[in-house]
């Protein structure tokens, strides 16, 4: 039986596009605190390159996501949940759905705005949608930022309620987001 | 009086092959330091970057009837640098790049100019930075417009020729080693 919110799961392409963002996020997160960090260097050149590159790169398959999520509901949550936790979830998901869009959204109108243009993997130009501006590039610049410490609050209260979902009510809300996992066996 | 003669039918061809309509300099006067720049676009990371520098002083004498009489001197002041961000600003002042506090001006000083045809000329010259002196072709046009004449020009020079980016700097993959150097002379125009 295909996976399908029919069936009580994420179909298989959810739950990839889930996975391969949320490693992307973890790499460009990690990448961008580090990087910025650095003193001016060849080596501080070409991380910022492939940030914004992984970063488009996210945001591209946030849109895929966004689409796909459009067109193939997810599985309902399960009954024993009571309505401040739904709330709580759906809040959430949201959010984070939001969050994958603006953060590298931001990231480009902000190099936009610092003058330095965005050319995915030094191929593709991307059209600058702002003219250079210093203020403006360093309020996107905190923009950016601020949004990245947000979504790291929600990824960590997310990635706990998950987390409680099976070690506590011991239901397959995890199970139905990983792969490789026959959710039916594990549902039981 | 053929002199006379001569000039003003260049005058007036050029001003037909400018299409600028009231171009009649024949000779310019002083360069209009806030409306001249001289600037650049550098490659890092494949991405070109805008820089150009603030301070700098100019001469020309030019006369488009004898393009060949033509002389030009641009000094710039290397501290008045813009590399496009703070972070750069600080770097590149600094001695990998320019050593602007050993090198502070640098410098292009016209050796010849030959016209190419349809409005558009090409001077040769030495251009002087750190304490290196390479030779360098310029191809550039002349606008006249009511009261001033406008040249624009660019050429590309290798920073390495000039030692500009030593150290981790020297290895072409994040900073390239072509630079377009980009001109516009703004002169009063002389009557
Ligand atoms: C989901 C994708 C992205 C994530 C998770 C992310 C994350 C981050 C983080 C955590 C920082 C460090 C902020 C700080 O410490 O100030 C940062 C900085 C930065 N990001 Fe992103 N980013 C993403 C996408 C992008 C994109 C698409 C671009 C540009 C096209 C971009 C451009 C930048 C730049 C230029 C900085 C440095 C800002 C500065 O130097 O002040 N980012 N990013
Ligand atoms: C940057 C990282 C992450 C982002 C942006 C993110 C985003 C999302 C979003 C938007 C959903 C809702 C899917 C939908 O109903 O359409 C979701 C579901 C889910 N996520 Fe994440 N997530 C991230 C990381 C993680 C991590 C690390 C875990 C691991 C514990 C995790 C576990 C889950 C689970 C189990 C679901 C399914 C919830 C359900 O069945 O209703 N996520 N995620």
């Amino acid at each position: 039986m295909p996976r399908s919110a029919a069936a009580g799961s994420y179909t298989t392409t959810a739950v990839a596009l889930h996975w391969l963002v949320a490693l992307g996020v973890f790499g460009a997160f990690s990448l961008g605190l580090y990087m910025h960090e650095l003193p001016l260097s060849p080596t501080k050149l070409k991380l910022y390159s492939y940030h914004k590159w992984a970063g488009v790169t996210i945001f591209l398959l946030a849109l895929i996501r966004l689409a796909w999520r459009a067109t193939h509901p997810a599985p309902p949550l399960p009954d024993h949940m009571p309505r401040w936790q739904r709330m709580a979830a759906n809040a959430t998901h949201h959010l984070l759905y939001v969050l994958i869009v603006a953060i590298p959204l931001t990231g480009w109108l902000m190099s936009s705005a610092k003058g330095f243009q965005t050319v995915w993997f030094g191929v593709l130009p991307l059209p600058d949608l702002l003219d250079k501006n210093k203020d403006l590039g360093d309020t996107l610049a905190l923009v950016h930022k601020t949004l990245n410490l947000s979504m790291a609050a929600l990824v960590s209260a997310h990635v706990g309620a998950a987390l409680k979902h099976h070690l506590v009510d011991r239901d397959d809300v995890l199970a139905r987001m990983l792969p490789f996992v026959n959710n039916k066996k594990v549902a039981q | 009086m053929i002199r006379t003669t001569a000039v003003a039918l260049a005058s007036l061809i050029f001003a037909g092959a400018t299409a600028s309509g009231t171009a009649s300099a024949a000779e310019v006067g002083p360069v209009q330091i806030d409306q001249s720049r001289v600037a650049f676009v550098s490659k890092q990371m494949g991405v070109p970057i805008d820089g150009e520098f603030r301070k700098f002083s100019a001469q020309l004498s030019f006369d488009p009837a004898k393009p060949e009489a033509g002389r030009a001197r641009i000094d710039i002041d290397m501290a008045s640098i813009d590399a496009g961000s703070a972070e750069a600003n600080e770097e590149v002042v600094g001695k990998n790049w320019f050593n602007a506090r050993q090198f502070p001006t640098a410098g292009f000083v016209s050796t010849g100019v030959r016209p190419l045809g349809g409005g558009k000329f090409e001077v040769a010259g030495t251009l002087t930075i750190r304490d290196k002196t390479r030779e360098v072709l310029a191809p550039f046009t002349m606008t006249a417009q009511a009261a001033s004449v406008q040249f624009d020009g660019s050429f590309v020079i290798n920073r390495a020729d000039f030692g500009i980016g030593q150290g981790v700097w020297a290895d072409f993959d994040t900073v390239a080693n072509e630079v377009q150097i980009n001109f516009k002379l703004v002169a009063a125009a002389k009557k």
